[in-house]
């Protein structure tokens, strides 16, 4: 009989505040309610949906204590030009506090082609640092390292050739590869949906991603060995629950094609983790957060029957919405990035990247990136945060919309299910084109002025350009393809060659194991682009179709 | 005309203008069709037609891969619906073929279906007669088979492919839009999809309730575009009923028929066009409209005295 | 004599797998009347020249994201005006600093549109400027 009287009082309040948001019609057709009370989170149960932090469905968080014990990993994503000046740079974002690097690589090396290939003409250095041959990493980890420090990379379709050099390097400075520790981006899936740096078709890239499960939960067990990406898809445009949906049920094909392989659930399953987007409305984010560990957690106990409270835990990296930063009034991105930080710690994040002020424009400069690391040691440190677990729990917007996010996405899993999962519903367009309907709407509320950007239709300036941004020079791809080429003359080619024709024998037959072939391969100083032409002439490439 | 001269002598940038030419309409679009109809008849034109979704680019871009290796020089015309709300069109047809690009042996256009008077099946047929003049051996039209504009469009065609694909549960559907009657030859892509053996079932029970006395019974093939698999088969079968349109007669027959359709569809078009542009737009016309709305006349009165008119210009 | 219609090539030259922003545009194209060619991601600008060529588009609309618009952009205008396509609209966006515009436009791209231009900016630069 409560809820009936809340009921009755909700509507007196709702009429007396017609009249007033009459005048205010664009703040009118938002999609929450103006306010939300006990009713909107009828049936709530804390203990099933959810119990303390550390226990299942982890809605509150991963960990028992989180912050309350240590802060989350300052993984600050860098890499340009050259291994020499990226080295440089590690070293700078370790000196100023950084606990975790992340290695971002020229488009070349992420599409597996070398310096000196006609593909990456214009391309190398420009996005990240060019990696070519087993030289490059050896001088992109000179004095850092391995068995310290945690190093996560964005790389995917070739994703086992960079574990294969990273395990290499460390063999050199006489690491063994179970003392490694670090993440490989690894999530192929994605990039068929939204990124766009694929090499093969989805059966062989998911081989390659098997592949690198079993062989790093023997020999290199510390390897998170996929980090299962919304961060692109949201950056191309989905929304919260999109981004969670889509991501998850590409996790559930990884998870199902890891199953067929004759892996067990829970030998494998504890070493996924995933990567969100931290984007503006804060709120909405840390529900998103939320909303994914429950959802997760679900999925991994009740349809795969996974036993070990890790393997149902979401683990997640976040980095802060590159696709929110404004190339207008680039100061204001600073303060957009501390409020998608904010959101990403109320929400319970692993590890945060933060975006530089000036990345609408350019790769950062060595300035704006200390900025953004300061944000979050402010976040961490100054601004109280992080000093409870899960500070918004119990907010009745919060659950609220935790509660309908989580029911969006897993109205999508169901439908993605029925089409017969994500590597389907990708080959079908389907995912493609959830996406581009939600960029195009955002674009038009956009230009529409029902959505307000500041400082781009509204409140714009008159602007000077910006100056001292970062550039990455022409000389740099003649330079790296130059050194590469001396790596083919120096090297032992004999034995390159011995190690990709085992390669290409291997590849043909889907029983074997590729990773310790490539393993072999790089410590000849095998090219990641030989490799990966070695791979292309068994396993094709993948052709995109247009989902417009 | 240089347009004209420079097309016959291989200039590819010739020939995209001439098509947007004609595409367009052009003032000098009659001329240059004039111009190059000697040289017309000498291509072998393929339709090829399916639900959408069913991979029609991808089998194409395999099909025109083995001609190409046959030495021969193929055009594609590549047809996507236009918008009608705003008249614009995503022609994306292309992004499946994008290695054929570059391949001297390959010209590939992209056309919206626009929705113009006179329909696009003509200008469609004035495209494919241009990449015959500039020497294609094979000529092939790519469209969606979603409506009878389409169907229309495939029948600028000697030969006409239809694709269909397991499980997208619009089998049925298909056989309604009538694009099954069309096929001279049926290819079940992605044929590694269940429900491809009853996909097949259908097709030939399709085929076994057509009481037409027919020479050729059109063959199922099965191919998986993507994978490269069973596309020279379906080749086989592509140049099998053209040898069978040649020996039988049929293609002489059928080329006879098309041009005699395509002559009456002109003419259609031309007393289309005088009398939406000397007729309806007189107030002589306004007033004999509402002489039928006011009952004082009625439309089959009006329709002899319009006719009288277009009869004497 | 039909109205002409507005042909644009939309392309993706360059590695960057970012297509976000050229399907958007795409879209707007579309919607505002004109015949739209997507050519997808990674197109050289050997292919992205030819596929104007034969489609004969009045417009080329880049969008590159990964910094390398310097080398690319003008090596497409420059096989547009050998293959005797001079007279194409050329346009580009992306994440392109301001400092590298002026000499884009001298390289002969007509227009550079930077993060945040509204679509209907660039519909209205097409329809003002395309020969």
């Amino acid at each position: 009989m409560a809820n009936e009287n809340l009921k009755a009082k909700l509507a007196e309040y709702e009429a007396a505040c017609e009249k007033v948001c009459a005048k205010f019609p664009e703040r009118k057709n938002l999609k929450y309610n103006r306010v939300y009370t006990p009713l909107d989170i009828d049936g709530f149960d804390y203990e099933k949906d959810l119990s303390f932090p550390g226990e299942y469905p982890y809605t509150r968080g991963v960990q028992p204590t989180m912050y309350r014990g240590r802060f989350w990993t300052m993984r600050m994503y860098a890499g340009f030009a050259t291994a020499e000046e990226s080295n440089k740079r590690y070293r700078y974002l370790i000196e100023s506090g950084a606990t975790g690097l992340s290695c971002a690589f020229d488009l070349p090396t992420q599409i597996g082609y070398d310096s000196d290939d006609a593909m990456a003409e214009g391309e190398v250095g420009k996005v990240g640092v060019a990696i070519d041959s087993l030289k490059d990493m050896e001088i992109l980890f000179d004095g850092i390292d391995l068995g310290k420090v945690s190093t996560s990379m964005t790389i995917n379709a070739p994703a086992s050739v960079l574990l294969a050099m990273y395990i290499a390097v460390a063999e050199k400075q006489g690491v063994p590869a179970s003392a490694l520790k670090g993440t490989i981006q690894n999530d192929i899936l994605k990039e068929y949906a939204a990124r766009g740096t694929y090499i093969f078709p989805p059966k062989p890239s998911m081989r390659l991603i098997t592949n690198i499960f079993e062989y790093c939960s023997q020999n290199v067990p510390k390897w998170n060995t996929i980090s299962i990406s919304g961060y692109h898809i949201r950056e191309a445009g989905s929304t919260a629950a999109q981004e969670i949906a889509f991501t998850i049920a590409d996790g559930i094909a990884y998870v199902e094609a890891a199953l067929k392989a004759g892996l067990d659930v829970d030998a494998f399953a504890g070493r996924l983790s995933f990567f969100w987007n931290a984007h503006n409305n804060v709120l909405e984010e840390v529900a998103k957060f939320r909303a994914s560990r429950r959802l997760w957690a679900h999925i991994m106990k009740e349809r795969f029957g996974a036993k070990k409270a890790k393997s149902m835990m979401l683990r997640v990296h976040t980095q802060t919405a590159g696709s929110m930063l404004t190339a207008q009034q680039v100061d204001n991105n600073i303060v957009r990035v501390a409020l998608q930080t904010a959101a990403a710690v109320m929400g319970g994040t692993q590890s945060l990247h933060t975006n530089s002020r000036d990345e609408a424009l350019a790769l950062p400069t060595e300035a704006s990136v200390q900025i953004a690391l300061r944000t979050q040691q402010i976040v961490a440190y100054e601004s109280g945060l992080a000093d409870v677990v899960d500070p918004l729990g119990g907010s009745y917007y919060v659950e609220a919309m935790t509660n309908a996010i989580y029911d969006e996405a897993a109205e999508y899993i169901r439908k993605i299910d029925e089409m017969g999962g994500a590597v389907v519903a990708i080959e079908k367009g389907y995912i493609q084109k959830e996406i581009q309907e939600s960029a195009y709407k955002w674009q038009m509320e956009v230009e529409s002025g029902l959505r307000t950007i500041v400082g781009v239709n509204k409140f714009q300036v008159e602007e000077k350009p910006v100056e001292g941004l970062l550039r990455v020079d022409a000389s740099v791809g003649v330079n790296q393809a130059k050194k590469t080429q001396k790596v083919r003359e120096e090297r032992d080619n004999a034995a390159v060659e011995k190690a990709l024709a085992a390669l290409k024998a291997g590849a043909a037959d889907e029983s074997v194991n590729l990773m310790p072939l490539i393993l072999d391969a790089v410590r000849t100083y095998a090219t990641l682009g030989e490799i990966c032409n070695v791979l292309r002439d068994v396993f094709g490439e993948y052709q995109a179709h247009s989902t417009l | 005309m240089d347009l004209v001269k420079e097309l016959l002598n291989g200039s590819r940038l010739a020939l995209a203008r001439a098509i947007t030419a004609v595409e367009s309409e052009y003032d000098n679009a009659v001329d240059i069709m004039k111009a190059i109809y000697p040289k017309t008849g000498n291509a072998r034109i393929l339709g090829i037609t399916g639900a959408p979704g069913a991979g029609k680019s991808t089998l194409t871009d395999k099909i025109v891969k083995q001609y190409l290796a046959q030495g021969k020089k193929i055009g594609i015309v590549a047809v996507d619906p236009t918008s009608p709300f705003s008249g614009g069109a995503i022609l994306g047809d292309r992004i499946r073929m994008n290695d054929l690009t570059l391949n001297e042996n390959v010209f590939i256009r992209s056309m919206g279906t626009r929705g113009s008077l006179g329909g696009l099946s003509k200008k469609t047929s004035d495209v494919v007669k241009l990449m015959d003049a500039f020497g294609m051996d094979l000529v092939i039209i790519e469209t969606v088979g979603v409506g009878q504009s389409e169907v229309d469009i495939v029948k600028n065609a000697d030969s006409t492919l239809v694709v269909l694909v397991p499980g997208l549960g619009d089998d049925i559907q298909a056989i309604k839009a009538g694009i099954l009657e069309i096929g001279d030859v049926f290819a079940i892509n992605k044929a590694d999809r269940d429900g491809c053996d009853k996909l097949n079932v259908e097709i030939e029970m399709m085929l076994d309730l057509d009481s037409r006395e027919l020479a050729w019974r059109p063959p199922i093939k099965r191919t998986i575009a993507s994978k490269d698999v069973g596309v020279d088969e379906l080749v086989e079968a592509l140049d099998e009923h053209f040898e069978f349109l040649e020996d039988s007669g049929e293609l002489a027959t059928r080329r006879q028929e098309r041009t005699r359709d395509e002559i009456i569809a002109m003419i259609n078009e031309q007393i289309g066009r005088y009398i939406a542009d000397n007729i309806v737009v007189g107030d002589e016309f306004n007033r004999q409209v509402e002489a039928v709305n006011q009952k004082e006349s009625d439309p089959y009165t009006v329709v002899s005295t319009v006719m009288q008119q277009v009869l004497k210009a | 004599m039909a109205e002409k219609r507005i042909r644009v090539l939309v392309a993706k030259p360059g590695l960057d797998g970012h297509d976000r922003g050229a399907k958007v545009v795409a879209r707007a194209l579309r919607d505002a009347g004109f015949e739209v060619i997507y050519t997808g991601l990674r197109q050289t600008p050997e292919q992205i020249v030819e596929a104007a060529l034969s489609e004969d588009v009045n417009v080329v609309a880049l969008s590159l994201l990964s910094g390398a618009h310097n080398t690319l952009f003008p090596k497409i205008v420059n096989l547009l005006k050998e293959k005797g396509m001079g007279d194409v609209l050329v346009v580009g966006g992306g994440v392109i600093p301001d400092a590298d515009i002026p000499g884009l436009k001298e390289a002969g791209v007509a227009a550079v549109f930077t993060p945040g231009t509204p679509t209907s900016d660039v519909i209205d630069f097409i329809k003002a400027n395309v020969k």
